[in-house]
Order: structure tokens, then C-alpha cells, then sequence
């Protein structure tokens, strides 16, 4: 299969370079995101991780998950690493891929300057932001991407202030403003939409940014089986929007039928089971002005409730369940 | 060949450029900025074919510098000070990795009492991260090792990264002649480099897993013997490039007029050239001194150094940095190699924030060294130069 075809998830190659037999929890978003990605990359590729969940479980001595030439050095640094590594690679005449895959932490908050000066430099590498909404390999802190309302470690439900108190920062708006040739958020859920844009990644020169909503079991207090329809609903409810900006163009690559109240995501998860009516109000209404940006369609607030059978459709008969 | 009158800045640019480095990510920090410009000038008027990478932060610098160097090109970058203290977390990884980046750190004074002068206070930290560490004297000397610190790092046998010191504004900004060696000497004393591990998607290999307890000791080991053996490399690398330009010094550490010397000062950086002056007076006046210039921080050279004290009455030593509430570096790592030594030996301290070391300051060192050895007490570490303060 050339890339060129490589269209749908059928089309996807079979060969891994991210390969069984890591650390990763069973249902973990991230590893289902970097095992895909690997597929499509193919074998000329270089990774670079910082810390995060992804090198604890794929390169523990002496182990190694990657089949992939690999390097670990520290946090916030990414952007920084992945240049020199594509550096080198331009002084010896290689074609190589170089790949940076970092965490929402080591993205949204202490690899930000890095991620920028890369960006600002079209340095030609991709960047990968695998987004669990917090600092999930310390222990489920707080960071920049995870949602307003949700419990962590350091957003604890308290008796005064429950839950994170901020707003997802829009970090894809962050990075598109560096006017770079590429970027795509993703979504585990959409997988020909995620096939497609990897390979986007893949083909365009200069720098290149995926951002990937990752939902991570222990972090988001969900079920293994559950990751991927909590994906999809991320989507539907309008938490995660499905775009690309492909040199300078904006594009929706997917729009929901209509907008899912939020509390139909909320409820698979943990994190969120103490949110006060008035918080998820504040949310919805969050997520309605965010709707009306990506999609100019004014949604009421809040939007109508579900008829109970379709809920069922989207949480439990997930037809990409287990992908 | 030819004599060019520079600062040392540009003269570590131009051994950069000799030395064909290939990645060079920088950031700029008074009083190095000086090297990145020529740098910069030479790529954009063709006369280095080299990548130079205007990174966002001395972090990114030698986050950059290690990949490229992990990818097995030759990377170069240069800093000062605070932009070092914000590299400080990257400085780990090099050694570790055995990724032979050079670096030229012109040295100036860390933190508050802030200021853009000389001080060891920035580099002297970091002699704990695995760096090979060199000071210097001249702006030839800094040209000399700049190309000498590629050879020894990339030899097969040390693999390490190198921290050439050099004193802010005392030697960045001062012109002086250097002799710039032809292009084919330096090819012919520096050949492409190897590297031992690289990132190759033909025979993908792993960098700097995470490492358990039960193997991280022996990588400590590994590199602590890879630190000490490099000494050797270092001695060898000093001789053959004396024979190629006629200039040597000496490798670890040099003398002046140790033969025979009863009391001897230990110097580093310029301080060294105005201590050479005072023990010529000295000598003139019928004193036996002598000086030993440290070059190498690390690796450290303690059995060395007992073998040219062995005669010794006296010894002092010239810091300018210190530890709170301890002593100097260099005192400590000296006295820590001469601890059976039968004479005294004292600290001294002195040129802190910049300040200017004078030859009355450099005589004011031998004096306390001279009755230290003729028995009279002192304190272990004395402060020359201050003002308004009885000592």
C-alpha cells in the first residue's frame, strides 16, 4: 500500500514499530495514539520523548518498545531535541522522520517556550502532543489542558473549591499562530480522520503539530473498555474539536449531527462525578461558545437532553471499540 | 597561517569555524555573544558550512546541541553565566550519553550582586556534571583548545563533552595576536567525527532509557572511568599539537619556575599571567617561587600535582569563586589530592564580581604562603582586595 492510497484504517500498514509488550495500562489512550502513528510513520523515522507516562512504559533499561531509533533527555525540551536530531540528519542527507512525542504537561505548560521556538523556526520535524488532560505519570496533577471542573491531585474536591477552576487553554489556537504548514488535533474515536492526518503529517515539510486527545483510565477514573467511546463523545459533546489548519487553510474534518449535552461525558468519568449542576452549567455553556467558534451554529443553552436509546448507541456500541 | 589581532571570542569562533563544526545552536549572554555573531557572519558569507540554529533559550541550546550531536554531527555552542545556570539540567545528559559537544563558557559572575564580570562562580557548579572542564589563559590559548577540546572529546576513548572556560571581558573583549592555524593543519589534526552510537533508522538503538537501580551504579562507574582515562588523551593531544603548531601547555596543568621553588601559588584563567609577573619579582629578589597554572577542573589532576609539590614548603591557592561557608573549589579539590602533604596551604580569594587582580594582591598571596611556610599561623582562607574590612 503506498501512502499515497493510504486513506482510510484499511488502508493502514501493518507493521509495527511500537511494539507489544510495553507498560501501558489497558485501555490507555496514548499508547493506541503511538502505536498508529508508528504504523503510518513507518520504519524511517527517529522519536525523541521527554518525561511522561510514554518513556516510563516504552523504554525502561533494558527494555525498549520502539523500534525506532530513540531519545529520552528531560521534560521541556522537545522542540528543542527534535531540532538538532533533524539537524544532523540534514548535515548527513537523510530523509528521516524525526518525531517528538510529548504529554499535554510537556506541551501546553513547561515545553511551551521549546514547542515555540520550533514552531517559530519551521523547524521540519512533527510534534506530537499526546493530551490526557494532566500530569498523569507524577500521579494526576493539574496542567494546562485538563478541563475546567475535573478532579486531580492538585485540583482536589475540597470542601471550599471543588475541581480545576480554569478553562482548557486553546493551545491548538496557540500553535496554528505561528502560522506553521500544519497542524491537526486527532481523535482515537476517528480513525480515518486520524489515519489521514498522520499521513498529512507525514507528507508536508516544515514544521508539523498533532494534538491528540488521549484518555487515560486511572487518570480520568473510567473503564479500560470505555476509552475509545469516551473519545468519540469528547467529540460529540464538543470537549474536542476535529480540525486541521493545513497551510493556513482551516478546515472542520468533522462536524457532530448535533451537539451531545456535556454531562453525557461527564458521567463515564471519575474525575468528574462531584460537579455541581452550576459547574456543568458553566461548562456547557463553555462548550457552547467554543461550538459557535468552530462551527458557527448557535446552540441554546443547554442543548436538549438525549432520547435515551441513542445514548446507548454512542457509549456501548462503539463500532471502532478495541481499535 | 596567519596573525590576526582578535579577542578570544573570535578567536573561539574561529577555531569553531577551523574545526568545521556543524550544528550550532545558541543563544545570546554577554560577554559571549561575540562568538555566535562571527559564527553567524561566517555561515551567511559562506565561509562555514554549517548549521547555525537561533534557538529560544540556553535550555534549548544544549537540548539542541545533544540531539544533533546523539544524530553524529559535530555541534558547538557557547554561553555565559545564567544562560549556563539554565543549561544546568541539560549538562547531564551529554555525559551520560557520551555526546562530545563543545562548549565555550566565558566566564562571569552568577546570581545577585549581578553583574556581566568575571567570576567562577558560574562554571565552577557544574565541574559535578561529567564535563571535561578547561580554563585558559590567552586568546591563542582559547583559540588552541577550542580545536584541541574536539580531539579529546571525540576520541574514541573519552567520548565526552568539553566546557572550554574562558575570562569575561578580561580576555572576551581584549584583542590580542593570534596565530590562526591553515585550514589543512587543522583537517590533518582533526579528522571527521565518529561517533560510537548514533540515531540511525538502519539500526535503531535506544539513548538514555530510563535506568533502574540495578544498572544505573554501573553507567556512574563507567563514566567516572571514561573521566579519569581521559587524562591520558589529553597529554597526547597537547604534545601532538605542539608538534604541528610549536605551541603546547602542557595538558592537565603547567609550571613557572618550579624548579627548585620552596613556596608556589596555583592559579587559573589570567590571573595566571599576573602571577608570572609577581614570581619574576619575587625571584628577582632572591625568593624560591614558582606557579602551577591549572588548566583541567576536570578531570582533576591530584596525582600530579603531588608529584610537583613534593618539594614544596608552602602552597597557595587562588580561587575566584567560592563556596559559602567553605572554601574555594580549587582549594578543595587540591587539599583534598595533597592531604598528606607536609607543608601548609592555604585559600585565596580574590577578583570576586570582577574585580581586578593586582600585583600587590598576587603579593599579598605569596606573603602569606612565604610565613605559612616559614610556620607562622593563618587562616586557612584569606580574602585579598577587599575594602573596608579588616581581614
Amino acid at each position: 500500500m503506498s501512502d499515497q492510497q493510504m486513506k482510510t484504517i484499511k488502508d493502514m500498514p501493518r507493521t509495527d514499530y511500537f511494539v507489544r509488550g510495553h507498560g501501558a495500562c489497558p485501555g490507555c489512550g496514548v499508547a493506541i495514539a503511538v502505536k498508529n502513528i508508528a504504523r503510518i510513520l513507518g520504519p524511517d523515522a527517529t522519536v525523541y520523548v521527554p518525561a511522561s507516562c510514554l518513556i516510563v512504559f516504552s523504554s525502561l533499561y533494558p527494555t525498549a518498545a520502539f523500534k525506532w531509533p530513540f531519545l529520552y533527555t528531560a521534560f521541556e525540551n522537545t522542540g528543542a531535541v527534535i531540532s538538532g536530531i533533524k539537524a544532523a540528519y540534514r548535515r548527513k542527507g537523510k530523509e528521516t522522520t524525526v518525531v517528538g512525542m510529548a504529554g499535554d504537561g510537556g506541551t501546553f505548560d513547561i515545553g511551551l517556550q521549546a514547542l515555540s521556538g520550533a514552531a517559530d523556526r519551521n523547524e521540519d520535524v512533527i510534534y506530537v502532543c499526546l493530551d490526557n488532560e494532566a500530569y498523569m505519570n507524577t500521579g494526576i496533577q493539574r496542567s494546562g489542558a485538563t478541563p475546567f471542573g475535573a478532579w486531580t491531585t492538585t485540583s482536589p474536591v475540597g470542601k471550599k473549591i471543588q475541581g480545576k477552576r480554569e478553562f482548557k487553554k486553546d493551545l491548538g489556537a496557540i500553535v496554528a499562530a505561528h502560522g506553521i504548514p500544519y497542524m491537526a488535533t486527532l481523535s482515537i474515536a476517528h480513525f480515518n480522520d486520524f489515519v489521514k492526518k498522520v499521513q498529512r503529517a507525514k507528507e508536508v515539510k516544515g514544521f508539523r503539530f498533532l494534538h491528540i486527545l488521549t484518555p487515560c483510565v486511572p487518570g480520568w477514573r473510567s473503564e479500560a473498555a470505555k476509552s475509545v467511546a469516551i473519545a468519540r463523545l469528547a467529540v460529540e459533546t464538543g470537549m474536542w474539536t476535529l480540525y486541521e489548519v493545513d497551510h493556513g487553510e482551516d478546515k472542520l474534518t468533522y462536524k457532530p449531527k448535533m451537539m451531545v449535552p456535556v454531562k453525557e461525558y461527564l458521567q463515564l468519568q471519575g474525575r468528574f462525578r462531584h460537579m455541581s449542576e452550576e459547574d456543568i452549567k458553566k461548562l456547557q455553556a463553555w462548550i457552547c461558545e467554543k461550538w459557535k467558534h468552530h462551527y458557527y451554529e448557535e446552540i441554546p443553552v443547554p442543548p436538549c437532553e438525549l432520547e435515551k436509546g441513542k445514548k446507548e448507541l454512542i457509549t456501548d456500541e462503539d463500532p471502532l471499540h478495541g481499535v | 597561517m596567519v596573525m590576526r589581532v582578535i579577542s578570544a571570542d573570535h578567536a573561539v569562533a574561529h577555531a569553531v569555524r577551523l574545526a568545521r563544526a556543524e550544528v550550532i545552536p545558541a543563544f545570546p549572554i554577554t560577554p559571549q555573544t561575540l562568538i555566535v555573531e562571527l559564527l553567524s557572519e561566517f555561515i551567511n558569507d559562506g565561509e562555514l558550512d554549517a548549521d547555525f540554529m537561533p534557538v529560544e533559550s540556553e535550555h534549548s541550546a544544549m537540548s539542541a546541541a545533544i540531539g544533533a550531536s546523539a544524530g553524529g554531527v559535530r555541534a558547538f555552542t557557547a554561553t555565559s553565566s545564567q544562560g549556563l545556570a539554565l543549561m544546568h539540567e541539560m549538562l547531564y545528559a551529554a555525559p551520560h550519553n557520551r555526546l562530545p559537544v563543545v562548549m565555550a563558557n566565558v566566564n562571569r559572575s552568577l546570581g545577585a550582586a549581578s553583574g556581566i564580570w568575571l567570576e567562577y562562580n558560574d562554571s565552577m557548579p557544574e565541574r559535578e556534571s561529567g564535563w571535561l572542564q578547561v580554563y585558559i589563559e590567552d586568546n591563542q590559548e582559547a583559540l588552541d583548545m577550542i580545536i584541541q577540546a574536539f580531539r579529546i572529546g571525540e576520541d574514541k576513548d573519552v567520548m565526552l563533552p568539553v566546557m572550554v572556560c574562558l575570562d569575561g571581558f578580561v580576555l572576551s573583549h581584549t584583542v590580542e595576536g593570534v596565530e590562526l592555524p591553515d585550514q589543512d593543519l587543522v583537517d590533518k589534526f582533526l579528522p571527521k567525527f565518529t561517533p560510537l552510537d548514533v540515531l540511525d533508522s538502519e539500526n535503531p538503538k535506544t539513548f538514555n532509557a530510563i535506568t533502574p537501580p540495578e544498572y544505573a551504579m554501573e553507567m556512574r562507574y563507567r563514566l567516572e572511568r571514561a573521566i579519569e582515562g581521559s587524562k591520558s588523551v589529553i597529554g597526547k593531544v597537547d604534545s601532538e599539537y605542539g608538534q604541528l603548531t610549536g605551541r603546547s601547555y602542557g595538558g592537565l596543568l603547567d609550571t613557572y619556575r618550579m624548579e627548585g621553588a620552596e613556596i608556589a601559588l596555583m592559579t587559573l584563567g589570567t590571573a595566571t599571567s599576573t602571577a608570572k609577573v609577581v614570581v619574576d619579582r619575587l625571584n628577582g629578589r632572591g625568593k624560591k617561587a614558582g606557579l602551577i597554572k591549572l588548566r583541567f577542573m576536570r578531570p582533576f589532576p591530584g596525582k600530579e600535582l603531588i608529584e610537583i609539590t613534593k618539594d614544596l614548603k608552602g602552597l597557595g591557592v587562588f580561587d575566584r569563586s567560592l563556596s559559602f561557608n567553605g572554601f574555594g573549589p580549587v582549594f578543595t579539590e587540591t587539599r583534598n589530592a595533597l592531604h598528606s602533604a607536609q607543608f601548609p596551604i592555604t585559600n585565596h580569594i580574590a577578583g570576586l564580581g570582577g574585580r581586578d587582580i593586582t600585583f600587590e594582591e598576587v603579593k599579598g598571596m605569596f606573603d602569606v604562603v612565604e610565613r605559612s611556610a616559614r610556620g607562622e599561623s593563618f587562616k586557612e582562607c584569606n580574602w585579598h582586595g577587599l575594602r573596608g574590612v579588616t581581614v
